[in-house]
């Protein structure tokens, strides 16, 4: 039995809005979870119910209220929940890739060098990062003339789909992908489920969200079913 | 792994009876930005005059890892140690420009400065060195006999910024750099500085009150008011699950452009 | 030293309560070779800027046995250097003379005699602005730290920005300079011509400045560096042409213009030199 790539025992949010009054609001509670190499899961549950708040967890983007995320990395287990600042950086940097719902854009920085940055941060040359980096959104339909352009002004469809090069671009051991077809065409569809796969069959455990459900049939093993919490 | 850089332990100031700040303690590792946000009169200002040695604690301590590995204590050096370290291992970038250049000397005798301070004699090559930094922190060469107040603002903090590096510091310091500058020459500073940091491996501590600028800068965040550290985490962590209520507030508080 | 030919007034005009604070200031500058000691300055009669420092400092050294000669810019017989002499003379009944070599104690203004300084002179230099960081830094506390930490980055990049703007160093008096590899020491307005003639020199040599109160000294044979970059090194000032009147190429020469149409001489500016070499081709 392999280690699993992910495990998550009774991971737990609430969220205590102060500006509010104190309100609290549980995003999910008690969540178990094994990925393993390879393995493909979906969160499935009605909106509201926690699932991009639980993809956030694993990426320590949000700090669980409770329970544990341990992520393989470097051959050791990382819990996601206690571990330095440092370390949860370089667990992103090398182990976890995460293809968020919404492009944060950075001023100035064209599409390509957001994609190409992910490598030449880890110490690959720049004129190959920029290179691999074409290749990827030309693999996504971003046409060449745009990839010198900053991405604030490119439509929803573009911005995910340089976001999701930005995931892919590397070959990261885990992937979390937050609803990574949601603003694409058929076309485009197509190409990131190909990706999806390809990813799997490298090894890559991947966790993500999918609206569509013809996509989710196509790439996902299982579902985790999340329900509104009460 | 590197080992770490600085080390700041119940780092406290205070201004007789007043707070300027309480019980601060982190550590921080080459390559790292570290952000202090705060409003006015949270005491940022103050850990950062502590940080760089500038300004003396009523307790706690700071201390830097040299690079031949020795552990020193900021406010146990001797005042010549201490001002020497700031020469060649530290760099502080001003708020305001002025306050980090000598205005009536020309870009390239403020950025040989350092040089010269630490000895070297041969102009023709203290020359080089202020054209080449003048091209890393885009400025024209040729204008490098010119004053700084030939230049713009965020020209001038981009010549300060290169009178500190000249040095190769590993820990720089920054205090509000972008305040006062057009959006558009922001923008510009942040490009660069995040390049700097990147390619030179600094670590850095940067003041702002600039939420945004601290998501792009910084990996890291620490939040202040009223002297005392409220929260701390990575700067994704601080901005999108603020815990502190003052955390909130202030997230809650950005305008969206 | 009593009291004698001037009613009224101590021994060279000083009290000896003065004399004291002055001579413990002398021995301190000596012991820390350029380095600016400060001292109570005291009211002379004449103002500041006039030389107030270097006459409080030969009136505390000035003895009876001593021979005293007094320069302004080279030269003996101007008004400043007439005024300085005979002040000492009637207050301190001292000897006074024009020849340098016969000289015991000589003051001077912004000049070095050309004739070698031997041991047992001392060469008392009149000092406008003692600090040399002062262009650069207006803080007095600061400079003294500068000073304190050896800090002296500031000094070079004066240099660096001469070359900057002129190609080469453009400073041609007050030219900075190091002591004994330590202080860096303003020579007073003295031309670089003269900078050399400071190191390893055989005399005493003791500088004030009234205005400031500060007073600093080079103890014989120390080492005096005029400060310069390896790729711009320090050169002395040269002339194509001789002195007029004594032929000397050796010299530092006042231009000296003669009528309305560009006519113009050189001479020596150190009077005394000149007229001794006039007196040796003349046979004299």
């Amino acid at each position: 039995m392999s280690i699993p790539m992910i495990s998550i025992r009774s991971l737990a949010k609430t969220f205590v809005l102060h500006t509010q009054g104190g309100t609290c609001i549980r995003a999910f509670d008690g969540v178990d979870l094994d990925v393993a190499a390879g393995e493909c899961i979906a969160l499935h549950g009605p909106s509201g119910a926690g699932k991009s708040s639980l993809l956030r967890s694993i990426y320590a983007n949000y700090r669980p209220s409770a329970g544990s995320v341990v992520i393989s990395h470097d051959g050791d287990g990382v819990d996601m929940t206690s571990a330095l600042p440092r370390t949860i950086l370089d667990v992103r940097r090398r182990s976890l890739g995460y293809v968020s719902q919404f492009l944060r854009v950075i001023p100035r920085v064209s599409c390509l060098d957001l994609v190409a940055e992910r490598l030449t941060a880890m110490g690959v040359g720049l004129d190959e990062a920029r290179d691999r980096a074409g290749r990827m959104l030309a693999r996504l339909n971003i046409p060449e003339r745009l990839w010198s352009l900053a991405p604030a002004t490119f439509s929803g469809g573009e911005q995910q789909r340089i976001n999701i090069a930005r995931g892919f671009i590397r070959d990261y051991p885990i992937l979390l992908l937050d609803e990574p077809t949601a603003s694409l065409d058929g076309e485009n569809r197509t190409t990131v489920v190909a990706m999806i796969l390809e990813a799997k069959k490298r090894g890559a455990a991947v966790v993500g969200i999918f609206h569509d459900d013809d996509v989710r049939g196509r790439v996902a093993d299982r579902c985790l079913q999340l329900n509104r919490p009460e | 792994m590197d080992a770490e850089l600085l080390r700041v332990t119940g780092l406290t100031r205070y201004y007789g009876n007043r707070v300027g700040c309480r019980d601060v303690s982190f550590s921080l590792w080459p390559g790292e930005v570290l952000a202090i946000v705060g409003e006015s009169g949270s005491g940022k200002s103050t850990l950062l005059s502590l940080l760089s040695g500038h300004l003396m604690p009523t307790r706690g301590e700071v201390s830097y890892r040299d690079r031949d590995g020795r552990w020193l204590s900021l406010a146990e050096l001797s005042e010549a140690d201490r001002r020497r370290l700031q020469r060649t291992d530290l760099g502080v970038v001003h708020q305001n420009p002025r306050d980090g250049l000598r205005m009536r000397v020309s870009a390239g005798g403020n950025i040989g400065e350092r040089l010269m301070a630490l000895g070297q004699r041969h102009y023709g090559r203290i020359r080089g060195s202020g054209l080449d930094w003048m091209e890393r922190v885009e400025l024209d060469p040729g204008r490098i006999d010119e004053h700084p107040s030939a230049f713009s603002g965020g020209m001038q903090q981009r010549l300060q910024i290169a009178r500190n590096l000249v040095t190769s510091p590993r820990l720089v310091f920054m205090d509000e750099p972008t305040s006062g500058l057009d959006v558009s020459v922001q923008a510009r500073l942040l490009d660069l500085l995040r390049h700097l940091v990147s390619s030179l491996g600094l670590a850095v501590v940067l003041v702002t009150h600039d939420l945004a600028v601290a998501r792009i800068l910084a990996h890291r965040m620490m939040v202040m008011r009223g002297g005392e550290v409220v929260e701390t985490g990575l700067s994704d962590q601080v901005l999108d699950d603020p815990c502190h209520p003052y955390t909130q507030l202030l997230v809650s508080s950005i305008l969206q452009a | 030293m009593n009291a004698e030919a001037m009613p009224g007034y101590n021994y060279a005009y000083l009290d000896e309560q003065t004399k004291g604070m002055i001579r413990r200031a002398i021995l301190k500058a000596v012991a820390i070779p350029g380095y600016q000691v400060p001292f109570g300055s005291r009211e002379m009669p004449l103002p500041y800027g006039w030389g107030t420092g270097g006459i409080q400092i030969t009136a505390s050294i000035i003895g009876p046995d001593d021979v005293l000669k007094v320069i302004d810019q080279g030269a003996d017989d101007t008004t400043n250097a007439v005024s300085i002499r005979s002040f000492f003379a009637r207050t301190a009944q001292v000897a006074t003379t024009t020849t340098t070599e016969e000289a015991t104690v000589i003051q001077t203004r912004h000049r070095i005699p050309e004739a070698p300084l031997k041991s047992g002179q001392i060469l008392v230099y009149q000092v406008p602005i003692p600090e040399p960081l002062r262009f650069m830094e207006p803080s007095e506390s600061e400079t003294r730290t500068m000073h304190a930490l050896e800090e002296y980055g500031v000094m070079h990049v004066k240099l660096y920005e001469d070359i900057a703007e002129h190609g080469r160093i453009a400073t041609s008096y007050n030219y900075p300079v190091k002591v004994e590899d330590r202080y860096i020491m303003c020579p007073s307005p003295i031309p670089k011509f003269d900078n050399p003639k400071m190191d390893n020199c055989q005399a005493l040599q003791l500088f004030g400045a009234g205005r400031e109160k500060r007073i600093y000294a080079i103890p014989p044979h120390t080492r005096v560096k005029s400060l310069d970059f390896e790729d711009h090194p320090f050169e002395i000032q040269s002339w194509d042409e001789a002195c007029s009147i004594c032929g000397s190429r050796k010299s530092f020469l006042d231009e000296i213009i003669t009528d309305d149409h560009g006519g113009r001489m050189f001479v020596c500016s150190d009077s005394d030199f000149c007229a001794r070499r006039v007196r040796e081709q003349e046979g004299t």
